[in-house]
């Protein structure tokens, strides 16, 4: 079992070379207007062919998707201080460390397209749109959080983003249904549907996808393979951890998804498969993640601190991201250095804000139960304290 | 209850239960997520070691699985033991459960019984764990008939009525209150030992009114009682109904002058 986790631990170590394979240089002379990369070819299932084996990073681009990945680390590690200060209670799961899945995704896709996930959620909701600001507000319960200070953790939403769901694998069916309002409406959206590797052992993951192939809708199913549910090793869980496969009658891609280009590339391919009326498609990404299951879990017991130290030194998807940037001279270390400055600043600045703005007020508890219902009572913990649901 | 007793909190109560009955019932197993290496909340801590790979196993992230197949091991005559991880999580067994373990003896007429099937599952509210870690499902069960459904209020009480819940021949689930698993701790016998299930206990005498409450809610209860009495002058009897279903008519309606 060690030894088949070691291998799998070891696929997630690079096999990217930060080397471009050629760069076009700007007029100024000092950096390069852009760069062409080699990213590792993903594994096909029922494909004849697959996304491309190169991936072209404009400086733009560059810069944009490093401060994005910075951002969502400099959160989720502020997350984990504030959770320790007692200012975020209840349940948080963090992504340090599968920063490029999250960006890469974004990167790949429309902002209309609609996208919905599990708990581990707070690097989307960022790139799907929402304020480092409002993510950290609603994270300490207050009312300028994004749902308003009553939703946590596990439940943040946005515009095409649906969440955010705190049950194992209940967003499955429910991203296939969105997909089906896509393909009903007719218009090129498409759903995204992420679960992790724990989830896709759960029934209603292969209920989805069986409503999802016999009806061709347009929905991406991207299993987020982080090596473990919570306390859990994949081999120890899954008959076949081959999660790209699990689809069995749907095509998959298994992508690097420490690597940014590369989710990048298989998002847009798995995009256009959608797009093109072809079906589901299945897409494992290969991530880890540095924290534990959540902050009540420390991480280490059912894991080594080396094999976690091992990634971070190896496969850090900003730092390759970094490293790519400077051989290609897409930028320099002094200006990374400043974005992180900006990025921290930036975080402090929410935090401050998320520590300091008001509760929701008690009388709001328990609206919006319905819509449209007349005003009626709720009971609190007993039968004498009351609060009025207002929809 | 004489012999030996040692002080446990509620979930060494529950790992001594289940280390009881592993030990004198060579066909019991333990299954559940994240069981083998003792559990999120520690009640299989020691188990997987002491009994084996076998006996006590990991299942993968699927709670309508993991209660089929414990009916499928009960209904072969061996004593299967599920933990569901949290009470919120057992809506997708909802129908294994009512549709499959309450109905298999009375469908086939006696000829089969999953009666050694025993749910276990962390229940009610713990102050931080809102919608998904807090819930308390015993109502959604109650109006089931063919299944018991037992919640206990103290080390003592969970290790006496989870034994007889998992000796039972009628398929259990066991609810723990997961905030009294480290606050409550008592001494409890180090030997097996059982509760009887369907009888609730009348934990403080009184003449004015009766208060019956399960689980946590059975501590605060105890305290209203002392508080109307200080302030009002009321007497209140306090019962533990100890099992909702079936639950103790007779303790609860009995006049007790």
């Amino acid at each position: 079992m060690r030894k088949m986790l070691a291998a799998a631990v070891s696929r997630v170590l690079p096999r990217v070379a930060p080397k471009p394979a050629s760069r076009m240089l700007g007029a100024a002379g000092t950096f390069a207007d852009n760069a062409t990369f080699d990213i590792k070819p993903c594994e096909l299932y029922r494909l004849e062919e697959g996304p491309p084996a190169t991936a072209v990073l404009t400086r733009e681009e560059g810069l944009k998707y490093y401060k994005r990945m910075q951002m969502i680390r400099r959160m989720e590690l502020k997350a984990d201080q504030l959770y320790k200060q007692k200012f975020i209670r209840g349940f948080c799961h963090l992504c340090d460390g599968q920063e490029a899945c999250c960006v890469g995704l974004e990167a790949g896709i429309n902002p209309t397209d609609h996208v919905i996930t599990s708990y581990r959620a707070h690097g989307l909701c960022y790139t799907r749109g929402i304020s480092v600001r409002s993510i950290l507000t609603e994270l300490t319960g207050r009312r300028g959080g994004c749902a308003k200070g009553k939703g946590g953790s596990m439940h943040m939403y946005g515009k095409y983003f649906y969440g955010g769901n705190g049950i194992v694998g209940s967003q499955t069916p429910i991203g296939t249904g969105i997909a089906l309002a896509c393909k009903y409406k007719g218009s090129d959206e498409i759903s995204l549907t992420l679960y992790g590797d724990g989830a896709a052992n759960q029934g209603q993951v292969a209920e989805a996808f069986n409503m999802a192939s016999l009806w061709k809708l347009p929905c991406v199913f991207i299993c987020e393979n982080n090596l473990y549910g919570m306390g859990t090793a994949t081999d120890r869980a899954a008959a076949s951890t081959e999660y790209y496969k699990r689809g069995h009658f749907i095509p998959g891609l298994k992508v690097d998804g420490m690597d940014v280009l590369c989710v990048r590339e298989a998002t847009k391919f798995a995009a256009d498969h959608c797009r093109s009326g072809k079906g589901p498609i299945v897409m494992e990404l290969q991530t880890y993640r540095y924290h534990g299951h959540s902050m009540s879990d420390p991480g280490v017991s059912y894991r080594t601190r080396e094999e976690v130290q091992a990634v971070r030194s190896k496969s850090d998807p900003i730092m390759l991201l970094k490293d790519r940037m400077l051989a290609g001279k897409l930028a320099s270390a002094d200006e990374l250095k400043d974005i992180d400055a900006e990025v921290r600043k930036e975080i402090e600045d929410a935090a401050q804000f998320a520590t300091t703005d008001q509760e929701p007020p008690l009388e709001e508890i328990a609206h919006h139960i319905y819509k449209d219902n007349p005003p009626f009572e709720v009971r609190g913990a007993n039968p004498w304290i009351k609060f009025k649901s207002v929809s | 209850f004489t012999g030996q007793t040692q002080k446990m909190n509620l979930f060494q109560a529950i790992t001594s239960a289940l280390d009881n009955s592993l030990a004198k019932d060579p066909t019991a197993v333990i299954f559940g997520e994240d069981v083998a290496f003792g559990g999120v909340f520690r009640c299989t801590v020691g188990l997987r070691d002491k009994y084996g790979k076998d006996r006590v196993f990991n299942t993968p992230l699927c709670e309508q699985g993991i209660v089929g197949f414990g009916i499928g091991i009960a209904v072969t005559g061996a004593t299967a033991i599920a933990e569901i991880q949290f009470a919120d999580y057992i809506y997708p067994a909802f129908d294994q459960i009512v549709n499959e373990a309450a109905k298999y003896r009375y469908r086939s007429g006696d000829l089969f019984n999953c009666g050694s099937l025993t749910i276990r599952s962390p229940w009610g509210c713990v102050g931080h764990g809102a919608l998904y870690h807090s819930q308390s499902p015993e109502a959604f069960f109650a109006h089931c008939p063919g299944i018991k459904v037992v919640v206990p209020r103290s080390p003592f009480q969970a290790k006496g009525l989870l034994l007889s819940c998992i000796e039972d021949k009628n398929p259990c689930i066991f609810f723990e209150p997961k905030i009294l698993y480290r606050a409550a701790v008592e001494q409890v016998p180090v030997e097996p030992y059982n509760i009887p299930l369907s009888q609730a206990e009348v934990i403080q005498e009184g003449s004015d009114v009766t208060l019956v409450a399960w689980g946590t809610q059975v501590h605060v209860i105890r305290e209203v009682a002392s508080m109307a009495q200080e302030k009002l002058g009321v007497s209140c009897e306090v019962i533990d109904l100890r099992t909702i279903l079936p639950w103790d008519v007779d303790t609860v309606c009995k006049v007790r002058l």
